[in-house]
């Protein structure tokens, strides 16, 4: 992996439905100035900027990196933009841990965001063109299928869907940033929510959020001079895949268990149940926490929904998922998997507040986009490699 | 108030009122694109001026502050119907409104907008929110040289549109050519000998172009599908049905609607045949299969599908 590399700064906004009180660059300039207040540094300790958006077409911002590269401070340093799709804030934190592991820059901010009260995400992900030779369909749409053929392979009660949607929302409620706070929140209460997309309830899905997420990443010697711990970076990975070829396992998909095996071979991990503390991970509808528990090796394939039904993936259980609400309960796209890095990294840093794991030590930040096809994934932790 | 009188009681001209050295300024202030205030000798600044401290009784200093223009809402009432004599003929809000650098609010119109004729407050009214003054063109010394305060602007659009001349490309080209004939095309991938459909002119998963052109038949099997209960104008109704559909013969599905059946009968291993538009109204489009729809045949075993999922 090259030079180590930590996280010494971590900057969230609250997330919102809407932020009308600040433009794009004041949204971004909130949690990068943060970030920089964590890691105890200003805008000019910076050496290089990688930026993290999803779709275009979502706020209709063409190139934002440019847009934004005043107000991020990059005047003058080196600016990345990356896209993955729904995995972006994940693969944008890889790309410029990339630049500490090169031994190339010292410190490098890295922010994601949405500002999903300005755009229609649905209207995006549904553009015809004259040509398509298929349906069209938003994200509940698309993924409802793949949720149903899970449920069908691998018998799970219908009721586990429901369990996770209690259960991140009871995580969001520690979570001062997180948007969706529903005091109370009950089974029953998900059960009495509309199906949207059968077999997705309305409260089996994530909100549409504003917010953005930065980290400063650093080098070893950067970080030794950090006001507060760092978190080291372990491992990461990248992997995608076709959205549509023959054979293709959109239920546990390839690039997923591709991504997943390297990870934990940088890590040094055999079994992640067992060896990591703590995982955020990109749970966008309830039934995906099962789903991703089998296509990150957390079990066997069809056990998934034992592990969430046994209580093991709550906050008190032995592998906490998603301890600060998750996806579920705070949506901005581009930033959602940057967000669950970032609170891995909090995790191993001992400064993840009320919703804290216990000793956490080792902790996986996970994201994935596009139709279940682009996976980004990385394991930080509290000692250097 | 009666809305057709039979009396009027009204001053020739109307009264005339001397305004004295400290409103006369604030009002030729006002005339000149200007909001004044006066402070008090405790070191308030009244807005809009009096002679005298209200508190104290005092007179007030001859110091002349400069406030607002922009100022905070203290406090509101909407009207919903205005009448005759109010200073717009929408609906609008009266508002304490308490100008930057002044102590103290005055009352004045505020415009949110355009509201039907009994509306309720719009949720941006509230106590708090920022507003500036629209001023008049023409000014005469007058508190309604103000013509009402408006929010400060928090939101605009930004209006976008690209244009293309979008080409399909070779495979998609034969592929919708096929379609506007009434046939489904696949392409056989000479590595895996996947039927690729719709067809692509490549295997995504062996990176190889394919050569072999495959006539599918319109004929398939439900693997899997979700009920959308979000209404979609391409769908015939709510709920609908969008389904995987793997052709007999393809070595993959491809997202469909499934109509013709109620949603809460449609199964996974159903099988369904393409319903085809009426021959008149085809185009090189995928339109020409308006869906899929039931098959009176027995549905296909689990075992047989879950590869394709
Ligand atoms: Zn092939």
């Amino acid at each position: 992996m090259g030079e180590p590399c930590a996280v010494i700064g971590v900057g969230q906004t609250e997330y919102r439905t809407r932020r009308l009180d600040v433009s794009m660059a004041g949204l971004v300039r909130e949690a990068a100035w943060r970030a920089l207040q964590d890691a105890g540094l200003d805008w000019g300790d910076i050496d290089a900027v990688v930026v993290g958006k999803a779709p275009d077409l979502f706020e209709g911002v063409m190139m934002p990196e440019a847009y934004l590269a005043d107000a991020l401070g990059a005047r003058g340093k080196p600016l990345l933009r990356v896209h993955t799709a729904g995995s972006v804030g994940g693969s944008t934190a890889i790309v410029a841990a990339g630049l500490i592991h090169s031994g190339r820059h010292e410190r490098v901010l890295t922010v994601a965001w949405e500002k999903q009260s300005e755009s229609n995400a649905t209207w995006a992900l549904t553009v015809e063109s004259p040509h398509n030779t298929s349906l069209v369909v938003g994200a509940g749409g698309y993924f409802a299928p793949h949720i149903r053929a899970y449920i069908a392979r691998s018998g799970a009660p219908t009721h586990i869907g429901t369990l996770v949607a209690v259960k991140d929302r009871l995580n969001a409620l520690k979570n001062p940033y997180a948007h969706l706070k529903i005091p109370g929140i009950s089974r029953e209460m998900v059960e009495s929510t509309p199906m949207l997309w059968e077999p997705i309830r309305y409260l089996e899905t994530c909100p549409s959020s504003d917010g953005a997420c930065a980290m400063v990443l650093a080098s070893e010697r950067a970080a030794r001079r950090a006001p507060n711990p760092p978190a080291w970076v372990l491992g990461a990975a990248m992997r995608s895949e076709p959205l549509f070829f023959a054979g293709r396992d959109t239920v546990n998909p390839r690039a997923g268990r591709d991504a997943a095996a390297e990870v934990y071979r940088q890590a040094g991990i055999t079994d992640p149940r067992r060896e990591l503390d703590c995982a955020e991970v990109y749970v966008p509808f309830s039934w995906y926490e099962p789903m991703w528990l089998e296509n990150l090796g957390f079990c066997g394939e069809g056990e998934g929904w034992k592990l969430t039904e046994a209580g093991a993936t709550a906050l008190d259980g032995d592998i906490p998922w998603n301890p600060s609400g998750g996806v579920l309960s705070s949506n901005p796209i581009g930033a959602s998997g940057m967000i669950r890095f970032a609170e891995a990294a909090l995790q191993v840093r001992g400064m993840a507040g009320e919703h804290q794991v216990d000793g956490a030590r080792t902790a996986l930040g996970h994201a994935y986009g596009g139709g279940a096809q682009f996976f980004a994934m990385w394991i930080v932790g509290s000692d250097k490699p | 108030m009666p809305s057709s009188p039979n009396h009027v009681l009204e001053f020739p001209g109307g009264y005339t009122r001397s305004v004295g050295p400290v409103i006369g300024r604030f009002l030729s202030e006002l005339r000149d694109g200007r909001l004044m205030g006066v402070r008090t000798a405790s070191g308030r600044v009244l807005v809009p001026p009096t002679e005298y401290d209200p508190d104290t009784g005092a007179a007030v200093t001859d110091e002349w502050v400069e406030v607002g223009p922009a100022g905070t809402v203290q406090s509101w009432s909407w009207v919903p119907r205005p009448r005759h004599g109010h200073p717009l003929d929408r609906p609008f809000a009266w508002a304490l409104i308490k100008p930057d650098g002044a102590d103290t609010a005055l009352l004045h119109a505020l415009d949110m907008g355009v509201h039907e004729l009994g509306a309720k407050p719009p949720k941006t009214l509230t106590t708090g929110m920022r507003v500036r003054p629209r001023w008049r063109a023409e000014r005469r010394g007058h508190i309604g040289d103000i013509e009402c305060f408006l929010p400060e602007v928090a939101v605009i659009t930004a209006p976008t549109r690209l244009e293309y001349r979008l080409r399909p490309g070779r495979a998609q080209d034969r592929f919708l050519e096929g379609i506007s004939q009434g046939r489904i095309l696949g392409d056989r991938c000479p590595v895996c000998e996947q039927v690729i459909v719709p067809m692509r002119g490549l295997c995504p998963r062996d990176g190889v172009p394919t050569v072999e052109e495959v006539e599918l038949p319109h004929t398939g099997t439900v693997t899997t599908f979700a009920v959308n209960n979000i209404p979609d104008p391409r769908a015939p109704e709510v709920p609908f049905v969008s389904a995987y559909v793997l052709l007999d013969g393809a070595g993959m599905t491809m997202l469909a609607l499934v109509a013709g059946v109620p949603a809460d009968r449609v199964r996974m291993g159903m099988r369904v045949r393409a319903a085809w538009r009426p021959r008149r109204e085809w185009g090189r489009t995928m339109d020409n299969i308006k869906w899929f729809e039931p098959l009176d045949e027995p549905d296909v075993p689990f075992e047989r599908i879950k590869d394709y999922l």
